[in-house]
């Protein structure tokens, strides 16, 4: 009996070693690692136009889930067997490390030739992410290292249907704060969730309060707070931690936020459980997906104050590198540069849903995708602003947040706790 | 004669300790010796900070000793109340009874599952607005209305939840574990006992229970091993360290190694951990020398 | 008499208790995987929608559909190869070197057992890049035979110790008689012990292939070639980055799911024969 155990072992063993086939290839291929489950199939079709084109092989190869292609990534970076275009999942910080590293191409002399004729094609703010500007605090040669693919924005969506069902107006969302959190009431009498969001994943949290928070105080003076210019028990910041308790207050939290991955909150939207999301402009596709009839408008988060702006996230959605040891840099190159061109953009943009990095690949996108596209004006991003704060305070600010809504601490409380860690922090930077 | 010997015994252990020390003991060092290190994981260069890692655990980071009280929650929640009835389910499926093969089966799919599926299963049956709210309809339907609960969303109750459900996921490890202990105990044994007058009580307390003590510490020491490492189901039922509530060992590692780029310090964290579970199992191993 | 019925009513009762509080565990363990077959024979857009336990309608297709979208047709027969290679390899090298802690006497035998108890206590987090870094070195990385290598490392400990524990309590006698017959020690190992321990054995077989059966992301960071990647793998396409594609991956869930269980079919049968096939009457 194991006698034929042994026997169908040896024959799978000997058809897999047999079957992995090496054909030599004349041109060369170029090969790509992605994460993108939901472009892999847009991907495959874009590499075979551009092999019919110019002959040359593009390897596109999913690695998902996105923490595991990072992993991947990182163990690649030490083992020096990145492949030819990769993308960085992660900060800025982690960004300048791989550049630092040697691993990542300078493009910036690709960008400008021709009169900057690439670069000039994106959006300023999605390239801005994977630029080092002049004076950037991670030391790195000013420079573009990276090309976006498309953009994105975080912003809110809100219910039409529902808001109807409650009396309001479906083409006028809530236009500040004050009105936003007086529906909360309403929302929970007529048995529905307010708003959802990913906030069991504490980015998303950071995102939110990081809006607010240049909102309330303008974009200088939070920079000012992360250089350690101005600390964290400052009233203004005391006003950002006070939106969420005040929030919390009103009943306009859906139950269990704290609790929920954004795949989770997706679906309590797009099943018209809840009135108000805060989500990416990927939620387009993922709705459309899960609830084709939604009737739902994007919107920006209702502004606190009048002096400064509203800010969301947005900018690249995502973006791929090339890499500098790579053997075939130039055909990498080109092709990024072809994949970013005005068709294929559209395509993309059709086939996912998401936002076009290119600016002229002014496609027939749906409507709420437009609305997160005019979003852009009022964008801004961690990456760009050429200065990171500690990760250790970044994690108790986000902490300190969850504990307002649950409500085991009070906003003095958390401003406290987090300018303690910040504290510490500078002291140990100033040790080194 | 006597080298001969030797030789011949080495070469059962050989295979295993070229492996080990290969693929184990190898990258154990690496991790150890980066414990000493300030390392962003991608650079070629790291700073020595010796012991400062360490002591940054021990002193500042009170978020990791939180997910180390968490943990050990949830694993002394496992220890008691899983392998009790693992145990008693073994013993039931022991004796003769019907539909034996079935459950057999059974106990064992929730192991098979994969904690994703679990996460997102048992959060479809707990959470009212998304999923089905089955059991406070079901607390409600056996007459404890006021029993019903936001068990997921609630702070105070969320990591006792959590608990449960990974001993659900776990419990047919050690009924089977238990099940093949049970199962090596001769039948002779028990035949001779009813002989001799013994009942079901005395038999089972002087037969069955002295000879499971081995099996009992084993399956203790792995329970130890697995729960306090637990961290996917963390994620699927609760979305992640809910303010601390949920935090555990390697969430908070993981933490380290992504979130703030922090290799170095992570392995530092690892170390610790490691420690703690060898101390641990080192203790339950005593006790058991002990009772014997 | 009293007595009798008294006896026989309790003994009713008894059994009855036993009974519910068995079917009562059975069935919580059975919803979650109704649960999941369910879904993966509902639509995308139904699947939260619908919450009960009857899908309106019944999507078969998505099993097909999983099939050919996670191309498992290929990472399935590399699933079964790893996890009957790693089974095998594992079986074989910890159960020599239980018997070897258990029953024979070397210089170290102590400290290297304790050695290796300590390796199954402190688990390495970032060992991945270790390890791909290693094997890079070694010209193992995108081979079959280093993820092979890998996996034997991760759960020999765990079986070593499980298998000295029931080794242990082997009773001497059998042994003893064989080796009067001259028998060497290889075959007091192979002829005596292994038939013994059957039963954990079996626990180990199935532990083992769980393991190895449910590893991605080793898998994922040392091969470069989607021909030796295992099923859990390609399962990850369908948790897309945004768009999870629920119906199709709890499918390809229930896909790889089944396999493992009729391992465990087939190993609980040793389970159940255990030792009392007369081994302590000759």
């Amino acid at each position: 009996m194991w006698r034929r155990g042994l026997g169908i072992f040896v024959i799978l063993l000997l058809s897999i070693i047999g079957c992995s086939s090496n054909s030599v290839d004349l041109k060369p291929t170029v090969t790509a690692w992605h994460w993108m489950t939901d472009r892999d199939a847009a991907f495959q079709e874009l590499a075979k136009k551009y092999e019919i084109l110019t002959g040359v092989k593009i390897d596109f190869q999913l690695y998902a889930p996105s923490d595991a292609y990072s992993q991947k990534i990182r163990a690649a970076a030490q083992g020096i067997n990145l492949p030819d275009i990769f993308g960085i999942l992660g900060e800025k910080r982690d960004f300048a490390s791989f550049v630092k590293a040697g691993h990542i191409l300078d493009l910036t002399a690709y960008m400008e030739e021709n009169n900057s004729n690439w670069k000039n094609k994106f959006f300023p703010k999605a390239l801005a992410v994977n630029e080092f500007a002049s004076g950037n605090s991670y030391g790195i040669n000013p420079g573009v290292y990276g090309a976006p693919i498309d953009i994105m924005t975080i912003q809110m969506v809100y219910n039409k249907s529902l808001f109807k069902k409650l009396g309001l107006n479906p083409n006028q969302p809530p236009k500040n704060f004050t009105e936003f959190i007086a529906l909360g009431q309403r929302i929970k009498d007529a048995g529905l969730q307010g708003m959802v969001s990913g906030w069991g994943e504490v980015w998303m949290v950071d995102c939110f309060a990081n809006n607010y928070a240049f909102n309330i105080m303008g974009k200088e003076k939070v920079l000012a707070t992360i250089r350690g210019e101005v600390p964290y028990t400052d009233p203004d910041w005391i006003k950002v931690l006070d939106i969420f308790r005040q929030m919390k207050k009103s009943g306009i939290f859906a139950s269990g936020l704290v609790t929920m991955i954004n795949k989770s909150a997706e679906q309590l939207f797009a099943n018209e459980k809840a009135v108000f999301a805060f989500n990416g402009s990927w939620c387009v596709n993922v709705y459309k997906g899960m609830n084709p009839a939604l009737e739902y408008g994007a919107m920006l988060p209702p502004a606190v104050g009048q002096i400064y702006p509203m800010a969301i996230w947005g900018g690249a959605g995502s973006s791929f590198m090339v890499n500098a040891r790579s053997k075939n840099k130039e055909e990498a190159v080109k092709f990024l540069s072809w994949l970013t061109d005005q068709d294929q953009q559209a395509y993309l943009a059709q086939m996912t849903n998401n936002l076009p990095a290119n600016k002229n690949s002014l496609s027939k996108i749906p409507e709420v995708l437009a609305q997160f596209s005019r979003g852009m004006e009022y964008a801004t991003h961690p990456n760009i602003w050429g200065v990171s704060e500690f990760s250790l305070v970044i994690e108790a600010w986000d902490r300190g947040i969850q504990s307002i809504i649950i409500g085991e601490k009070t906003p003095e409380q958390v401003a406290a706790d987090v300018q303690k860690v910040k504290e510490r922090e500078l002291a140990k930077r100033r040790a080194k | 004669m006597k080298i001969k010997e030797t030789l011949e015994n080495y070469l059962f252990v050989f295979p295993a300790i070229a492996i080990f020390s290969v693929f184990y003991v190898i990258p154990f060092f690496w991790v150890f010796h980066l414990g000493l290190f300030e390392w962003d994981g991608i650079s070629f260069t790291k700073i020595f900070v010796g012991l400062g890692n360490f002591k940054e655990i021990f002193l500042q980071d009170k978020y990791w000793w939180q997910s180390m009280w968490n943990a050990t929650y949830i694993t002394f929640i496992a220890l008691t109340f899983q392998n009790v009835v693992a145990f008693m389910l073994a013993w039931a499926c022991d004796r003769e009874i019907k539909m034996k093969n079935f459950y057999r089966v059974i106990f064992f799919i929730p192991p098979v599952l994969s904690e994703v599926v679990v996460g997102m299963a048992w959060r479809f049956i707990i959470n009212d607005i998304e999923g089905a709210n089955i059991i406070n309809r079901m607390l409600a339907g056996m007459g404890f209305p006021n029993l019903m609960h936001n068990w997921l969303s609630d702070p105070n109750t969320a990591l006792t939840t959590v608990a449960l459900v990974h001993c659900w996921k776990g419990f047919g490890w050690g009924f089977l574990i238990f099940l093949a202990g049970l199962q090596t105990i001769p039948r002779e044994l028990y035949e001779a006992a009813r002989v001799d007058g013994a009942n079901a009580w005395q038999s089972f307390r002087k037969i069955t229970v002295p000879m499971m003590i081995p099996v009992v510490v084993l399956v203790a020491i792995l329970t130890v091993l697995g729960t306090m490492q637990v961290f996917v189901l963390i994620v699927s039922l609760v979305g992640g360290e809910f303010a601390g509530h949920t935090a555990v060992p390697v969430l908070r590692i993981l933490a380290s190694m992504r979130g703030s780029s922090r290799f170095g310090y992570a392995c530092a964290q690892g170390i610790t951990f490691g420690l703690v579970l060898v101390a641990i199992s080192f203790i339950q191993y005593r006790f058991s020398k002990k009772e014997r | 008499m009293k007595n009798v019925f008294y006896y026989k009513t309790k003994k009713i009762v008894f059994n009855t208790l036993i009974h519910l509080f068995l079917i009562s565990v059975a069935i919580t363990c059975l919803y979650p995987l109704l649960w999941m077959i369910v879904s993966s024979l509902k639509s995308q857009d139904m699947i939260f929608k619908d919450i009960s336990l009857i899908p309106r309608q019944f999507h078969f297709e998505n099993y097909v559909l999983a099939w050919q979208e996670g191309g498992f047709g290929r990472n399935f027969l590399n699933s079964i190869f790893y996890t009957v290679a790693v089974v095998f390899g594992i079986v074989l090298v910890s159960s020599m070197a239980a018997y070897a802690f258990s029953r024979l006497r070397f210089p170290g035998s102590k400290w290297l057992f304790i050695m290796f108890m300590a390796a199954m206590m402190i688990p390495i987090p970032g060992s991945f890049v270790a390890l791909y870094v290693l094997l890079n070195k070694l010209h193992l990385r995108n081979t079959p035979i280093g993820y092979i290598l890998c996996m034997i490392n991760v759960g020999l400990s765990t079986s070593i110790f499980l298998l000295k524990t029931f080794f242990d309590k082997m009773p001497k006698e059998l042994e003893d008689a064989a080796r009067i017959d001259g028998c060497s020690k290889f075959g007091l190992w192979f002829h005596v012990a292994l038939p013994l321990s059957k039963p954990v054995l079996a626990v180990v077989v199935v532990f083992n292939a769980l393991a190895v059966w449910n590893e991605y992301i080793l898998a994922l960071i040392i091969f470069d070639n989607r021909q030796f990647m295992p099923l859990q793998v390609a399962l990850q396409t369908f948790q897309g980055e945004f768009v999870t594609n629920y119906p199709l991956l709890m499918a390809g869930l229930t896909i790889t799911a089944l396999p493992i269980i009729l391992v465990y079919l087939l190993m609980q049968k040793y389970i159940i024969k255990g030792v009392t096939q007369g081994a302590l009457v000759g």
